[in-house]
């Protein structure tokens, strides 16, 4: 464990500023995560136009915006999870803790066990639930013992909500659950490595309102010592979960602050439009 | 608007509904055409090879004086003088030479042999008279098997009148007997049809194939697992690319001119033997599992892939631990196939020498051996009559494997298939 920690670049674990809900977008938080003029390109096409965008450390910052706007986009630029797709080229510079993650001498291994992904459709591996949540622990070495690692296991399923449901059969398939159960084991699978930031790609999109509301619960209790990134298409999660909110719109990030003020005043008219649901 | 509902069908959909009928019946009546080939195919070579089962055996009184052997050195003694002294004994009127000659032609030259094997194994026997099933002659044996036809005029068949002649006695005190043909399954080639087996083939056969598995299996597996998830996609990836599909539309005869040069002669490896034989046959396997498992490769949803480098596992965790055992099942599915193919290779195995008259069944890779599609070419060569009979049940044998090999597919498939 230690070693992986070690070699990332110093992310601040406290930050020194400000852990109030809804932060006064007059104070400004030094960010921990600073897109700096991010362009993407798939293929000949450009996905998304210079986005510049500050996450604060420790808040929930939500990316909200019609389909296709980019979201998802933006949010694989965090974890480098675009090198992956060989058309895509990403330009400018994305710092997380003062350190561009695109540096040429950046290990993405380090940085992903860094910056955890849940993904817009779940993912379990074709294995047990346990060894779900298992792999990552075991393979940074987070536990010394079978013990320790149950026990890592049985927190993270607990954090996410899913413990109680699935806790007499670890040993089924983890795609044998419901959408809704297998979305809270990959949020599971991405806890129990504890990385410092949390990309979240719609990830209620397939559950009911009592799991959405759990798993908005869990969000919250994150935040203490996580940051986090949500995408979401519902106003009233964004509302409900995030401090500050980020629109995208046609692969432009048109408005960004204090989730409060996008919702109740925000600048820009397309802004406007699609929080009323006029656009989208 | 309630009278809007109907569902009767329109002229059009009825004839949308005779299409897909008409459909099916082309299916099926494919279906039943490529079957009757199969069955007509394995009918007439099972009809052809099943009489291997059975070998004839003439049952003769020999008479073992013990003047006739020295103690000391029992594999000294003339064996199958005492057999022809045992024939003249059983048919004491045939007198000239030619005729003598036909009468010991009965039974197979082996027929000595035979006969010490059962002196040998119990030496009491000596100085009494025993009984002993030797084996018949091919033409005899085919006789017997009805397969050769008595109307046909005399000098048009190889089984002349006395012999029929000699026969019809034998049968007629019960001294002509069908026994289980053990010789077929346990021994190796023979210039004798009723001597011939099929074993040293069959062993010479595995151990090519283990060779080839063991060569092209970590090899094609590995070179597609780097080209699928590790090389960069660019021209050069482009370029293998095609090169492997060309690979694999080779001529395998080309690959034994390959082996033949290289391993042979350059490296000296041993002639005939199942490693050269293995190799070359790996070569022409490789491309075949590489292509299938860059396909089974392909096959796993890039989610899986996402999912294990999302938390920090290293392309080669990601690869070994979730995308290879999710591709396995196809990789093996794809080497059966190509190991399948490589069991019916004849040409190649011609070219680096697998064709010698391999007698002694192969203790090693390294010993010279046949292959089963080679025997089956030698003997569908030969001209005696019997030889037939046994290329066809050396066709069966191959089947068998065959299909003892894809039970094996089936069953690892059925083993390591998870779902996803
Ligand atoms: N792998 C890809 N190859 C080519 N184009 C892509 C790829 N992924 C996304 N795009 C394009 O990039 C644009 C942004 O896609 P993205 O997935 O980021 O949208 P999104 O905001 O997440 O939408 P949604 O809300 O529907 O998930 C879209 O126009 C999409 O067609
Ligand atoms: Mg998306």
């Amino acid at each position: 464990m230690s070693k992986i920690v070690e070699s990332l670049p110093n992310i601040p674990e406290v930050l020194p500023l400000d852990p109030a809900p809804q932060a006064d977008p007059a104070v400004r938080v030094k960010p921990l995560i600073t897109a700096r003029n991010v362009n993407v390109f798939y293929g000949q096409k450009q996905a998304l136009q210079n986005i510049s965008l500050e996450v604060p450390a420790n808040q929930v910052t939500a990316l909200i915006g019609p389909s296709g706007c980019g979201k998802t986009t933006f949010l694989r630029c965090i974890n480098r999870m675009n090198d992956l797709i060989d058309i895509c080229r990403v330009e400018g510079s994305i710092e997380i803790g003062g350190q561009d993650i695109y540096h040429k001498d950046v290990d993405v291994v380090t940085l992903r066990a860094q910056v955890g992904m849940v993904f817009q459709k779940p993912n379990p591996f074709p294995k047990s639930i346990f060894e779900n949540v298992a792999y990552g622990p075991r393979i940074h070495g987070l536990a010394a013992s079978k013990a320790e690692l149950q026990d890592i296991v049985e927190a993270s399923l607990e954090k996410a909500g899913l413990l109680a449901e699935v806790h007499d059969r670890m040993n089924a398939p983890g795609t044998s659950l419901s959408g809704g159960q297998q979305q809270r084991l990959c949020i599971a699978r991405t806890i129990a490595v504890e990385p410092k930031i949390i990309l979240m790609d719609e990830p209620c999109s397939a559950l009911d309102p009592i799991a959405t509301a759990r798993i908005e619960e869990l969000i919250d209790e994150l935040r203490e010592n996580y940051t986090i990134i949500i995408v979401t298409h519902s106003m009233q999660q964004a509302a409900r979960v995030s401090q500050r909110t980020a629109f995208f719109h046609m692969g432009e990030l048109v408005e960004e602050g204090a989730t409060e003020q996008i919702f109740t005043a925000p600048r820009d008219e397309r802004t406007q439009s699609y929080i009323t649901g006029r656009i989208g | 608007m309630t009278d809007d509902f109907t569902i009767i069908p329109t002229p059009h959909t009825r004839r949308r509904h005779k299409s897909e009928l008409r459909f099916q019946w082309y299916g099926k009546a494919a279906i039943i055409a490529a079957l009757g080939f199969l069955v007509l195919m394995i009918g007439s070579i099972g009809y052809k090879g099943v009489g291997v089962i059975y070998q004839t055996k003439i049952e003769l009184d020999i008479q073992l004086n013990a003047d006739a052997f020295d103690p000391a050195q029992l594999r000294k003694a003339d064996f199958s003088g005492l057999v022809k002294t045992a024939l003249r004994a059983r048919f004491p009127d045939v007198k000239n030479r030619r005729q003598k000659r036909r009468l010991y032609g009965l039974v197979s030259s082996d027929a000595g042999f035979e006969l010490r094997k059962m002196v040998e194994g119990n030496p009491n026997l000596i100085g009494s008279t025993i009984k002993i099933q030797l084996t018949a002659s091919d033409d005899i044996d085919t006789f017997i098997k009805g397969k050769i036809d008595k109307n046909l005029p005399e000098s048009d068949r190889r089984v002349k009148d006395v012999e029929i002649n000699w026969i019809e006695k034998l049968q007629a005190d019960n001294s002509v007997v069908q026994v289980f043909n053990t010789a077929f399954f346990t021994s190796g080639d023979s210039r004798e049809p009723e001597l011939a087996g099929i074993l040293s083939a069959l062993v010479g056969s595995f151990f090519t194939l283990l060779v080839c598995f063991l060569l092209s299996f970590p090899i094609g597996v590995l070179a597609a697992i780097y080209l699928e998830e590790f090389a960069p996609k660019n021209r050069w990836s482009d370029l293998i690319e095609i090169n492997i599909n060309n690979l694999a539309a080779v001529p395998s005869i080309v690959f034994g001119l390959l082996g033949l040069t290289i391993f042979l002669n350059t490296f000296g490896l041993p002639r005939s033997s199942p490693l050269v034989g293995g190799m070359v046959l790996a070569l022409m396997t490789i491309p075949t599992i590489i292509i299938a498992s860059r396909a089974s490769l392909r096959a796993v949803p890039p989610s899986i892939r996402e999912a294990a480098l999302s938390i920090g596992a290293t392309r080669v965790q990601t690869t070994f631990h979730h995308v290879a055992p999710l591709a396995l099942p196809g990789m093996l599915t794809g080497s059966i196939v190509g190991m399948a193919q490589a069991l019916g290779e004849t040409a190649p195995l011609i070219m680096i020498g697998m064709v010698a008259f391999i007698v002694d069944v192969p203790a090693s890779i390294l010993e010279p051996a046949t292959a089963l599609p080679v025997q089956i070419f030698l003997w569908a060569d030969s001209p005696e009559r019997a030889f037939v009979e046994r290329t066809s049940a050396a066709i069966i044998v191959l089947l068998g494997f065959l299909v003892v090999m894809n039970l094996g597919a089936i069953l690892l498939r059925k083993k390591f298939e998870q779902r996803f």
